[in-house]
């Protein structure tokens, strides 16, 4: 075990992952320089700049591109800063990326991770704070990945580039500085396990990404009033983890679902769509207001879900 | 390829104006607003520093000949469209300093009411369509606005600002397309400020001369030195006369320099301070626009006079800007489609 930030560790997979495949290599604009949040410092002086390959400003481009190398069995990891920013390459993520292997009958494989880092971070409005995890999670052929912590953020990177299919992988923005222990080495996260935060018996929380930590809170305040919350932190959202929600979601016979991104059509719908489906439990959403993030910090936090509101809403179904 | 006309081939200059053909009195407006902005964002900067300005900030210093220049060659209702780093474009369409200022702390009485921030403001009463913070996304919205000019058929023309790194985005060499196609009245301009974040130009692009990007198109452009707002003008001047009389779009690269970093968070490791000093000490625009009027004659008393008043107005829009109380978490549900 190591301690270390969710950036470290992520930077720690992929230079492990280099090491061990040559055919593993990273692009995206400025990672040179080591990525807007450094994210990749220092990689370029190990791997040199063919295998840590700064890109202009072209997102569409870059993303075709890989798209291409990955056909050819070279496996990218396609850096796009802010998942705001890779809606200029939705074209080829969804169209290209996610067809190629039902299309041409098993034959295009793409192994390719799209990092897409999401989430609301210091005022930066509306075209720079968005989570839209529920859009890729929509799409057949892609996997979703959103880890909570920095242990996660090392076993799903690698996971996520030793996949043979395309992985939009989402980091927050507002974790990167989040310290945890996280295992040295050889450390894989598979996908749709998701995590056992901490173990009750009366409300079954489901969340991923940094709106895990903020349940978490909520969940500590609730213990101490009595009430048992079962968090789970989904990890992945495609594949995700039913066994683990339904089973604990028909033993508390409440499920609350939370997430960052807006309420209506988010993958919270899904979830408890499903579990209304396979168990009787009583299920409730909390997410963001379908509204755009604002700039100024009383509009801005208008659209966060709180700990309160968590907590209030946990009672609520408990009756209280 | 059209060049920028020179200025000594045109004939004498007028009276009273200096070889790029500004008039006197045009000269010490540029001068004022370019001062302005200057100072503006100085402000901004200090009040960044104080914590009241978050997020993203990108400041104008050292290209604000570029704006000035060219909204010197436009008239009553020509619109402009530019990216994020926008300021200065606002302030030279007319918009007030202190609406610009409200916004960047995030308050009611900005333009955007504290909902856009620094990237994202808005003016209708003065032609100016934002304030986008997606690379290359104003681009082909600028074509759109040339279109209803074509649409309605006034003879107004757009401007489209975007930068040497935004000047990589495909939809960019679309637009060129469409704009050339449909002969769309929209000057398109390159701020080739050498840099997009901290990749150099020649890092990023393949092209040794932007102002030729639209040669398969045929529009017609010019490479100007955007760091002399007369020479930006000038150029200014015949494309958007181009465009006015009907002949499609016109590309003009105008070569500037950024003095601060990116955004408010920037180390600058990819240059040198020596290049940026120099560039400072050689090349200033506004330093450039007082020696000739020096050279003009204009007296200090002059010069002072404008000095004073940009500093009153600039601190009036900070004091604004402070004073102006925070939107009500309410705002969130105005202008949104349908709220849950
Ligand atoms: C589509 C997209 N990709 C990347 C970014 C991140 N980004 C913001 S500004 C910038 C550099 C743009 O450089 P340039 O066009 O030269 O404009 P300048 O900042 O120099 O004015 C980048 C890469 C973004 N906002 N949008
Ligand atoms: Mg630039």
């Amino acid at each position: 075990m190591a301690r270390m930030t969710y950036l470290a560790a992520a930077r720690a997979a992929l230079a492990e992952e280099m090491r061990r495949d040559p055919l593993v290599w990273a692009v995206g604009e400025d990672l040179g320089r080591g990525g807007v949040f450094g994210q990749y410092a220092g990689l370029v002086e190990e791997f040199g700049p063919e295998r840590i390959s700064d890109a202009p400003i072209s997102e569409a481009a870059i993303l075709g591109a890989s798209v291409g190398a990955a056909l050819m069995g070279t496996r990218p990891v396609v850096e796009m800063r802010f998942s705001d920013f890779a809606l200029c390459a939705v074209d080829e993520l969804v169209n290209q990326a996610a067809k190629a292997r039902f299309m041409f009958g098993g034959q295009g494989r793409v192994p390719l991770v799209v990092r897409e880092p999401i989430g609301m971070w210091r005022s930066s409005a509306a075209q720079h704070s968005q989570s839209l995890e529920a859009w890729y999670a929509h799409i057949p052929g892609l996997v979703v990945a959103c880890p909570a912590t920095p242990a996660d953020n090392k076993g799903l990177l690698k996971s996520a580039i030793r996949c043979d299919d395309p992985v939009v992988y989402m980091e927050h923005k507002n974790l990167w500085p989040l310290e945890g222990e996280v295992p040295e080495g050889e450390h894989l996260v598979p996908f749709g396990v998701a995590r056992r935060v901490r173990a009750g018996g009366d409300v079954t929380i489901v969340s991923w990404s940094q709106q895990v930590h903020v349940c978490a809170e909520a969940a500590e305040a609730l213990a101490g009033e009595g009430i048992g919350v079962d968090l789970i932190d989904l990890r992945t959202l495609w594949p995700w983890d039913r066994v683990m929600v339904l089973e604990s979601a028909a033993r508390t016979g409440r499920l609350l679902v939370c997430h960052e991104a807006v309420a209506v059509a988010g993958f919270g719908a899904e979830i408890a769509a499903t579990v209304a489906e396979h168990t009787s439990a009583k299920v409730r959403r909390l997410g963001a207001p379908r509204a755009p993030v604002g700039y100024a910090p009383p509009v801005e936090d208008a659209v966060r879900v709180g700990a309160a509101a968590v907590a209030a809403t946990a009672r609520s179904m408990m009756g209280r | 390829m059209a060049k920028a006309p020179d200025a000594k081939k045109r004939g004498k200059a007028r009276p009273g104006s200096t070889e790029g053909g500004l008039s006197q009195e045009q000269l010490l407006r540029g001068y004022r607003d370019m001062l302005l902005i200057r100072r503006f964002e100085e402000k901004a900067g200090q009040l960044y520093g104080m914590g009241l300005i978050g997020g993203f900030c990108h400041l104008y210093i050292g290209q604000e000949a570029v704006v000035v220049g060219i909204q010197m060659a436009l008239g009553e209702g020509d619109q402009v469209i530019t990216s994020y780093r926008d300021h200065g474009h606002m302030l030279a369409t007319g918009m007030q300093a202190r609406g610009v200022m409200a916004e960047l702390t995030g308050r009611k009485d900005g333009y955007s009411r504290g909902k856009g921030g620094s990237m994202h403001m808005f003016s209708k009463e003065r032609n100016f369509f934002g304030g986008h913070g997606i690379v290359g996304a104003q681009v082909s919205l600028g074509n759109g606005l040339a279109f209803s000019n074509w649409y309605r058929q006034t003879d107004r023309v757009c401007v489209t600002y975007f930068g040497d790194g935004a000047a990589n985005q495909g939809q960019v060499f679309e637009s060129f397309n469409l704009a050339a196609l449909l002969k769309l009245p929209c000057v398109f301009v390159i701020e080739n400020n050498k840099y997009g974040m901290g990749t150099s130009v020649d890092r990023a692009t393949a092209s040794r001369d932007l102002s030729k990007n639209g040669t398969p198109w045929h529009i017609p452009s010019a490479q100007v030195d955007g760091m002399d707002v007369e020479a930006v003008h000038e150029a200014a001047a015949a494309a958007v006369a181009h465009c006015r009389a009907g002949k499609g779009p016109y590309l003009l690269e105008v070569k500037t320099y950024r003095y601060r970093g990116h955004s408010m968070s920037d180390p600058g490791r990819y240059r040198t301070r020596e290049e940026v000093q120099k560039m400072r000490t050689e090349r200033d625009c506004i330093e450039g626009a007082r020696h000739k009027l020096e050279g003009l004659g204009v007296e200090e008393a002059a010069i002072k006079q404008i000095d004073d008043e940009v500093k009153r107005i600039v601190q009036e829009a900070a004091d604004f800007a402070q004073a102006s109380p925070e939107p009500d978490a309410a705002e969130l549900y105005t202008d949104v489609l349908l709220e849950v």
